[in-house]
């Protein structure tokens, strides 16, 4: 039997639904996007810490374990497996958004615009089993449990080499490298959560995915424990985090947290391809910060949205993150559908181990300012008005669309010269005509 | 201290140019999260504010050359929302040194406290952004700090030697201990915060002990006290926290070991040379 043993946090981005801002439809974002991507939602106050893991698990559901070093022994009542959507909800209410304004009749005026979720996340989680061998190599099933589809244990070890064998033995498929890991967090006073899909409830449940699995703790640790996943990482990995807290944003500590590239006007045709779009300008942003950043994608009181890529969460969505300080409201009430009191910080990286070579640790600050990776189309006015703002406008139409290109070739590392023949810039290929030198007009034939 | 001359080795100078390359490095290229106004505004609430304390200390002159550097210090360290506890930073930074006294000696760090105590007091409205430092600004800081240990021969940088390596192996033991590898502790040291506290910190001659045995067991405790903030009690700022509560300490080191305190009017150095003003200048520093 073989299994993997996907430690710490994998994510995926699968493509996502999109949904439309006051009924435009502008631009769908599917397939996915990023391989090897986890999701995870922290819900953090003081020091109680509610934890939404998933990832993009895509093999044989019995092949599939995860092995997270957790803080502390966690009860029955303290793990919960979550609904999918509920995390779909919260990336495409926090994902990068296109908006999109129509240039006015230059001699009158009018304004529309429109928002796009990029596409998003999605994610899921697995698995372990136990034995009375256990204690003679020092591990102890501190417990054990079947929540939803999986079967869940809790271990602690006095040596990591035990617990390796115990792993192995029970059938984990254990990367070469990761005792020492192991033995880094068993050091520290780390659990170990084991979960792996229990297949006759999975059946039962008839879920075709994996759904979310919660885990609920105090501890002062503010952190990721990301190092286990790296051991036997193909390549980088993605990881998408929600931060859910009262005070305001959440950064890490021990790197840098950078904000994406936000408000930048980029051509049209970026309309039909969002999400090659966002690749490639996270893929090239990664690039220019050496692959040593966390960037910051959105931070928001989650009452409200400007523009909405999707409604903020319902309260009741946010207690079922784990979202605890949010009262339970009796829908009969209605009013806002937006929680208060809670920000949201939605913070992505890619990570190797030469580049993160130490686990995430975070921190809250006051800082409630908003933040959103946006991008924005302009269409150009079509009218064949021919009042003198007209001809201005059209004047200034050449330079602001390569301007664009200039842009989207900077944010992707795209061409810019493809970029222009994309946007049917001919005379731009050149070099804008408005550019050229006054004096090359006065005795042109 | 007298004379254009001798004011042009003050190394002082130097580190208000490091930090102010620093600051505008920051504001330009880093994403530091300091906007100039809000740098402005810091720097010319300490100058008003060592401007009124100088007045109502009634001292010879004013002196604007350590308030600026507590300025810029908490320019690249302090993140606040609110212009107001902006402003009251800059204040309690300066006035701190000039009402927290013991025996004529301050008892801490201007910058250290004004950031601790906030931080502390607002329940963290006011914070420090740890990890905002590229490894261009990280390395290239780096060396201008230990090019101005050397430059500068400040007398107390034992202090700095002494915490170095104590902190060092505060990281690098506990990675061995965990098995974990190097590449851990050498991310760890790289941080903007843990040189502005290395360099302009701790090694604060007036708030540091009198004797050189006082202040080496001052820099151990206080990296002692930083790994067990980090690595016990997970939380963040260890370094802040730990010379705070520990700079309590030092009368009773002063006690315990007892040193020539600093005079101001000699050279530390026993050539001839016009070098200490570090510390002469840091009388109110």
């Amino acid at each position: 039997m073989r299994r993997f043993l996907l430690a710490g946090l994998a994510l995926l981005v699968a493509a996502g639904t999109v949904h439309a801002f006051c009924g435009f439809y502008v631009a769908k974002a599917d397939t996915k996007l990023f391989n090897q991507a986890s999701q995870v939602v922290m819900v953090r106050d003081g020091d109680r810490t509610v934890l939404t893991m998933a990832n993009d698990f895509k093999g044989e559901l019995k092949e599939f374990a995860i092995v997270i070093p957790v803080p502390t022994v966690l009860q029955r009542e303290q793990i919960h497996v979550a609904e999918k959507a509920l995390l779909d909800h919260l990336d495409a209410y926090s994902a990068p958004r296109l908006v999109e304004y129509f240039d006015p009749d230059p001699c009158q005026e009018a304004l529309y615009r429109q928002a796009v979720p990029a596409p998003r996340a999605a994610a899921e989680s697995a698995v372990g089993g136990a034995a009375d061998r256990a204690k003679s190599l020092g591990v102890t099933i501190e417990a054990q449990y079947t929540v939803g589809e999986y079967d869940i244990l809790i271990l602690s070890a006095k040596q990591s080499t035990g617990l390796e064998t115990w792993l192995v033995e029970n059938g984990y498929r254990i990367p070469k490298g990761a005792s020492g890991v192991l033995g880094s967090y068993l050091k520290q006073g780390m659990k170990f959560f084991v979960a792996r899909v229990n297949l006759k409830e999975q059946s039962k449940l008839g879920f075709s995915y994996l759904r979310p699995i919660q885990v609920a703790y105090e501890s002062p640790k503010f952190m990721l424990p990301i190092r286990l996943g790296m051991v036997n990482a193909a390549g980088p990995q993605e990881l998408f985090v929600y931060a859910l807290t009262r005070k305001g944003r959440v950064e890490t500590t021990n790197y840098r947290t950078v904000r994406l590239p936000s408000d930048a006007e980029i051509p049209l045709f970026v309309k039909d391809d969002f999400g090659s779009f966002y690749k490639a300008m996270f893929t090239q942003q990664v690039k220019k910060q050496d692959m040593r950043a966390v960037f910051l994608e959105y931070a928001w009181d989650m009452a409200w949205c400007d523009p909405c890529a999707a409604d903020p969460l319902s309260a009741d969505e946010l207690r079922k993150l784990g979202v605890f300080w949010v009262e339970r409201r009796d829908p009969r009430q209605g009013g806002m559908p937006g929680a208060q009191d809670v920000f949201l910080s939605r913070l992505h990286l890619r990570y190797d181990s030469a580049h993160f070579p130490e686990d995430l640790v975070f921190q809250e600050t006051a800082d409630r300012q908003n933040f959103q990776g946006r991008y924005i189309l302009r269409h150009p006015w079509k009218g064949n008005a021919s009042c003198t703002a007209a001809r201005e406008y059209r004047k200034e139409l050449g330079r602001r669309q390569d301007r664009e290109a200039q842009t989207l070739a900077s944010l992707t590392g795209w061409d810019v010269n493809k970029i222009r023949g994309r946007m049917n810039l001919k005379a731009s290929a050149e070099g804008p005509a408005e550019d050229e030198p006054w004096w090359k007009a006065i005795w042109k034939d | 201290m007298n004379g254009a001359r001798s004011s042009f080795r003050d190394p002082r100078l130097y580190q208000i140019l490091m930090l102010s390359c620093l600051l505008v490095y920051g504001v330009v290229r880093l994403d530091l999260e300091v906007r100039p106004g809000r740098a402005a505004l810091l720097l010319g609430m300490v100058l008003l504010t060592q401007y009124a304390c100088t007045r109502l200390w009634r001292l010879p002159a004013f002196d604007p050359r350590s308030a600026l550097i507590s300025g810029l210090s908490l320019c690249l360290l302090l993140r606040t929302n609110s212009v107001w506890l902006a402003v009251l930073a800059a204040v309690v930074t300066i006035a701190s040194k000039f009402v927290l006294r013991v025996r004529g000696k301050h008892i801490f760090n201007p910058t250290n406290f004004g950031i601790v105590f906030l931080m502390l007091a607002t329940g963290g409205q006011v914070w420090v952004s740890p990890g905002q430092w590229g490894s261009t600004a990280f390395f290239g800081f780096l060396i201008a700090c230990l090019g101005g240990l050397v430059v500068n021969r400040a007398a107390r940088s034992d202090v700095t030697y002494a915490f170095l390596a104590f902190y060092l192996a505060v990281l690098f033991g506990r990675a061995l201990w965990l098995g974990q590898p190097m590449t851990i502790p050498l991310h760890q040291l790289q941080s903007g915060a843990f040189l502005i506290f290395t360099f302009f910190m701790i090694s604060d001659p007036k708030t540091t002990p009198d004797s050189r045995a006082g202040r080496i067991l001052f820099a151990l405790l206080v990296a002692l006290g930083a790994g067990f903030v980090h690595f016990v009690l997970y939380r963040p700022n260890g370094l802040l926290l730990s010379l705070a509560f520990l700079s309590l300490l030092v009368p009773l080191i002063d006690l315990l070991l007892p040193g020539r305190r600093y005079a101001w009017s000699r050279p530390a150095a026993p050539e001839p040379v016009p070098v200490p003003s570090l510390l002469e200048e840091r009388r109110f520093a």
